[in-house]
């Protein structure tokens, strides 16, 4: 008989949705440009002059030249990795931290419950933007910083999810079954409970990606952002002296990059939740 | 009930203490030595160390600790190192040209979205329904710096309806210069707000009671403002009202864009010219009144179902 895992099947109603099969898509050329602009296959040379000064698109540079006459083009794929990676790495931070600490809350509860509780009011009592705008005022402007804000700030959100779920699923009869063929907690906790609570960190990672994105498009626009090296942020910065010059392919480029890219991560969360959640199917 | 807020205030004590932690670890612990950056390159040690005793630097870390709970009671904050203002008098200040901007366009946000969701809800699965949400899908995936800059560029620049920039005190006076700010805000929020609004309705809208009133052979627009409002209110007043304290900040980049010489400009100003003591306060009186505005909702909770105790 062929085996019908819950992914396989998750993954067969995911792609039956065009909107979605499509989004996957967009996201994959999305991760691509960024891997292969990392490893400087393209857009290496950004930052060389290619042409005149603010040249508008023509056949040779799509999105034409800025205004030291460089490709804008180039500008938009290396802005790409940066929002890429920033998306990637505040995941990489937010993931672990949200995922163990909203584990234990919901598994011990009593105390543990009540500091990690204690924890992520604390965390989310802070507006966001405020703490985004102090931690990198302190670490110092820079890639870096802007990794460590998101990273700090986007934990909340999953913590208290997989908290509530945790908790929904520890009486389960499949956990106590565990519990009397003598299953520890830690082996009731990491191999029975949390791969039934993984859906909810596929789908929150799709939506961290696109806060991510928009918030280092935000950050870069202020100046704590990447420093030296073009971002979506700094681009449309840029366009804010050069519109009323009728510049207005600089703006256009980076809004576009960023808007498919951030409804696709939208598309994708949803149609993520409608797949591996049916329960909340056409909420 | 009486109880209860007690015993809520009592628990603001830890989430303030924590929150002043933070604060403290990144503002007294992370970033170092300010002196430097503030006398600039010729500084003598002596300067930099009388500068150190006046800002407060040399005392006890448990001290600067104190500090900074104390001054989320009392909102005294200190000196500014740029304007060296007072800071309580700077954010009184700004506070005024933030809230002409925020405050109405806040309302007038919030009461569109849901006349907008509960139509959309009416007609769910038609047309309108769909249309409504791609355009709020496509609409919350444009970057907020792209709207402001096309709005500004096009209605105040090249048509010249509105103020491009600036700011001027007194009502009626400020209105042609928060016009269009106020527009980009509503249009900001209505992506997010239907979105969520339209979820928490259709959530309503399939439970049993729904049924049961339809049988009693209510028409659908009763049902909808009658029923369904007033169950979808919870998730709806706490979506609302955690919003408050990032209005203050929300507007940051319009106010930006616009020279409005309100909170969010100031704040940006300060991080333009690292003036920590004014991002710390802002960070503090943010933090202060969200904290507030939760237990504010809960109690609201109460009013708009009266089946919740607060215990």
């Amino acid at each position: 008989m062929k085996e019908n895992s819950l992914w396989k099947d998750a993954f067969r109603r995911l792609i039956k949705d065009k909107w979605a099969l499509g989004s996957l898509i967009i996201v994959l050329v999305y991760s691509t440009v960024a891997l292969l602009a990392a490893l400087g296959i393209i857009a290496g040379d950004w930052a060389k002059e290619v042409g005149a000064s603010n040249m508008a698109p023509n056949v040779e540079h799509w999105l034409g030249t800025d205004i030291f006459g460089r490709d804008v083009l180039s500008k938009v794929l290396r802005g790409t990795q940066i929002a890429m990676s920033v998306g990637l790495v505040t995941s990489l931070i937010a993931i672990p931290i949200g995922v163990v600490l909203g584990a234990l809350a919901g598994y011990f509860g009593g105390w543990v419950d009540d500091l990690i509780t204690w924890l992520y009011t604390t965390f989310s009592s802070i507006p966001n933007i405020m703490l985004l705008i102090s931690i990198t005022m302190i670490l110092g402007k820079g890639i870096f910083a802007v990794y460590i804000a998101l990273g700090a700030t986007s934990w909340v959100t999953l913590c208290r999810l997989i908290r509530g779920e945790v908790m929904k699923h520890k009486e389960r009869e499949y956990v106590q079954a565990a519990g009397a063929i003598g299953g520890g907690h830690f082996r009731k906790l990491f191999l029975h409970i949390l791969p039934n609570v993984t859906h909810i960190v596929i789908i929150n990672t799709s939506l961290q990606f696109q806060f991510a994105i928009k918030s280092e498009v935000i950050l870069s626009y202020l100046g704590l952002g990447v420093q030296g090296e073009p971002s979506w942020g700094t681009m449309i910065d840029d366009a804010k002296l050069e519109l009323s010059r009728g510049v207005w392919w600089q703006l256009a480029g980076a809004t576009t990059a960023m808007f498919l890219v951030v409804l696709a991560f939208n598309l994708l969360g949803d149609a993520l939740r409608d797949s591996l959640d049916p329960k909340l199917k056409g909420k | 009930m009486i109880k209860y807020i007690i015993r809520r205030l009592l628990y603001l004590i830890p989430v303030l203490l924590g929150v002043s932690f933070i604060i403290f670890v990144l503002f007294n612990l992370v970033s170092g030595d300010p002196t430097a950056v503030l006398l600039g390159k010729n500084a003598t040690a002596k300067q930099m160390a009388e500068l150190r005793e006046q800002l407060g630097l040399n005392k006890p870390l448990l001290d600067q600790y104190f500090d900074v709970v104390k001054s989320a009671f009392t909102f005294n904050f200190g000196y500014s190192w740029a304007t060296k203002q007072e800071i309580s008098h700077m954010i009184l200040q700004g506070a005024y040209p933030s809230l002409c901007l925020s405050v109405p366009a806040f309302v007038i946000a919030t009461i569109l979205s849901l006349i907008i969701s509960l139509v959309v809800a009416f007609y769910r699965g038609k047309g309108i329904d769909l249309f409504v949400r791609i355009m709020c899908i496509a609409g919350v995936s444009v970057s907020a710096l792209a709207y402001i800059l096309f709005f500004q560029y096009f209605f105040a620049y090249k048509l010249g309806w509105f103020e491009i920039s600036g700011f001027e005190y007194g009502f009626p006076d400020f209105i042609p210069f928060v016009a269009l700010p106020a527009i980009i805000f509503i249009l900001l929020s209505l992506g997010p707000d239907v979105r969520f609004f339209r979820t928490v309705i259709l959530d309503e809208i399939y439970q049993d009671y729904v049924r049961t009133a339809r049988a009693k052979g209510l028409s659908e627009v009763v049902i909808l403002l009658k029923h369904v409002l007033r169950n979808a209110l919870i998730p709806i007043i706490t979506y609302v009202v955690i919003q408050i304290p990032s209005l203050i900040l929300g507007a940051l980049l319009l106010e930006n864009f616009f020279s409005i010489p309100g909170l969010g400009g100031i704040t940006l100003n300060a991080l333009n010219s690292s003036d920590f003591p004014v991002i710390k306060a802002m960070a503090i009186l943010s933090s202060v009144l969200y904290i507030l505005l939760s237990l504010l909702t809960d109690v609201l909770y109460t009013f708009a179902d009266p089946r919740v105790k607060l215990k």
